[in-house]
């Protein structure tokens, strides 16, 4: 995925842990933010409207996580994989082009 | 394997744990000084300054929170690690005590058993350790000097076996500060025992680096409290194979998480822990000569908890008078309350009543054995409890 910063490093692949014997014995990590998509935790989900979008990244610079990036296109982006739904990307936005939404799962 | 002649050495039950801990080889002790336990840490001290052991750390530390601390920032990195503690240390230590068993370190501590303050206090009561029932360390009971060397020795091998941690418990002052016989054990044959630590995982390993206790959301934190109740369930199964073993190499049998004396035949029983058991146990002697009928059980391991020992001695005798040096404030002693819940569910349904006895040192003696017999044989003949907990010494 290309970001302002270029491509997310590969081998982002979520871990599942189906039985309790799959588990390792002690709570070492079960992996870093590669494989830990924090974008589960969402209950809000950012939607962009590239017609109100003025390239100003302010949600860019805002964005905690960071899960806003710059599409080659100029408009942003979003990586749900790790946009919490926090919403202060829409709360930030001078044209409201960001709008939150109640996410399906 | 080598011929096993003890080494008698007459020795105070916190010196026992010392030399277990020097037999051990032990590479991390951090511990901070609070009395009774402190000769322990002084003749490990005294051991490191004399060159009588090798590659043993001693991190003084300013509290005994930093002192687990210590403790389990070394066994993580995979050192055999030791500290003691008595009362107010140990509920310092509460907090870390779950980061030990939650991050599955087999940490091994001596608590001399002391009375919680106020009123300030330095003599011997179980609530300190039995306060800790759940932070996931395995318990065991210690009734003398002999016990709590053996104690620290075999804790070590199931700890480690099992990874999680053990706490060797012993009597303030009745045990720590009173000399006996102790039967040790040559080196060589505590280290075929008792071989090197082999960790968990090897967190040296810098090709593939992890880190321990890190956040665990709700699609995983249950997972691994689960893991810490089989490694319990299995704990059993190793106590009874160490115990065994410990039995078979050096003539001390520990198999059974629940002492059995003279309770073949016993009408009713006398239940509980530590140094007070070694009184009963004269007292039904005694009480034996007389024409009584009792025994005594003494549950070496409170955690985990022997429920399939106690349902069979329970469903052989009519009444269990369990002796708490506890209190759980608000209900009753802490080992009748664990004791009457293990059977719950079961066949076996003994009367049984909860005598408070010997709370903040308070003496306890055979004569206050037989005046419990007396009550028990009562209460039997009678068919139903007279009060379910009696404030044993209470002076009314």
């Amino acid at each position: 995925m290309n970001t302002l910063f270029g491509e997310r490093k590969e081998g982002a692949t979520k871990i599942v842990l189906k039985s309790v014997d799959e588990y390792p014995e002690a709570p070492v990590t079960l992996g870093t933010t590669l494989t830990n998509f924090t974008g589960d935790w969402r209950t809000f989900i950012p939607v962009i409207d590239d017609s109100k979008c003025v390239k100003c990244y302010i949600c860019w610079k805002f964005c905690p996580e960071p899960a806003i990036f710059i599409r080659e296109d100029g408009y942003v982006g979003v990586d749900y994989d790790y946009c919490k739904g926090c919403g202060i990307c829409a709360n930030e936005c001078p044209t409201n082009a960001i709008t939150m939404e109640k996410e399906e799962k | 394997m080598a011929e096993y002649k003890p080494i008698r050495k007459v020795v105070s039950g916190n010196y026992a744990a010392a030399y277990a801990v020097k037999h051990a080889r032990v590479e991390v002790v951090a511990a901070y000084p609070i009395t009774p336990q402190t000769s322990i840490i002084e003749k490990i001290a005294e051991f490191i300054a004399n060159g009588e052991v090798e590659n043993l750390e001693y991190v003084p530390v300013e509290s005994e929170h930093s002192a687990m601390a210590a403790c389990i920032g070394a066994s993580a990195a995979g050192a055999r690690v030791f500290t003691a503690t008595s009362a107010q240390g140990l509920a310092l230590m509460h907090e870390m005590l779950h980061w030990a068993s939650g991050a599955r370190l087999p940490v091994v501590m001596v608590d001399v058993n002391r009375a919680m303050a106020p009123p300030w206090s330095v003599w011997d009561d179980q609530t300190d350790s039995l306060a800790q029932r759940d932070t996931g360390w395995m318990q065991f009971y210690a009734e003398n000097n002999q016990e709590v060397y053996d104690g620290v020795l075999m804790a070590f091998k199931i700890a480690e076996t099992v990874n999680l941690p053990a706490m060797v418990v012993e009597s303030a002052f009745i045990l720590s500060h009173t000399y006996d016989v102790v039967e040790m054990i040559p080196q060589e044959l505590v280290d075929e025992f008792l071989p090197p630590r082999k960790p968990l995982y090897d967190l040296t390993n810098f090709e593939k680096p992890f880190s321990i206790g890190a956040l665990g959301t709700p699609a995983d934190y249950y997972e691994f409290r689960y893991k810490i109740q089989r490694a319990m369930e299995k704990a059993k199964e190793v106590i009874h194979e160490v115990g065994k073993e410990f039995g078979e190499r050096f003539g001390r049998d520990y198999s059974q998480m629940i002492e059995l004396y003279r309770t073949e035949d016993a009408d009713f029983v006398f239940m509980g822990m530590g140094s007070l058991m070694g009184t009963v146990k004269q007292a039904v002697d005694v009480l034996r000569d007389e024409g009584y009928k009792v025994g005594a059980a003494k549950v070496r391991w409170f955690r985990p908890f022997p429920k399939e020992e106690l349902y069979e001695l329970a469903k052989n005798v009519e009444g269990i008078a369990v002796l708490d040096r506890n209190y759980s404030f608000g209900m009753e002693g802490i080992l009748f309350t664990e004791a009457k819940g293990a059977l719950y569910n079961t066949n076996a349904k003994p009367i049984m009543k909860n005598y408070i006895v010997g709370l903040g040192g308070r003496d306890f003696t055979v004569s206050d054995v037989r005046k419990i017999a007396e009550n028990m044989r009562a209460i039997i003949e009678k068919g139903e409890l007279d009060v379910e907990v009696d404030w044993y010494h209470l002076k009314r």
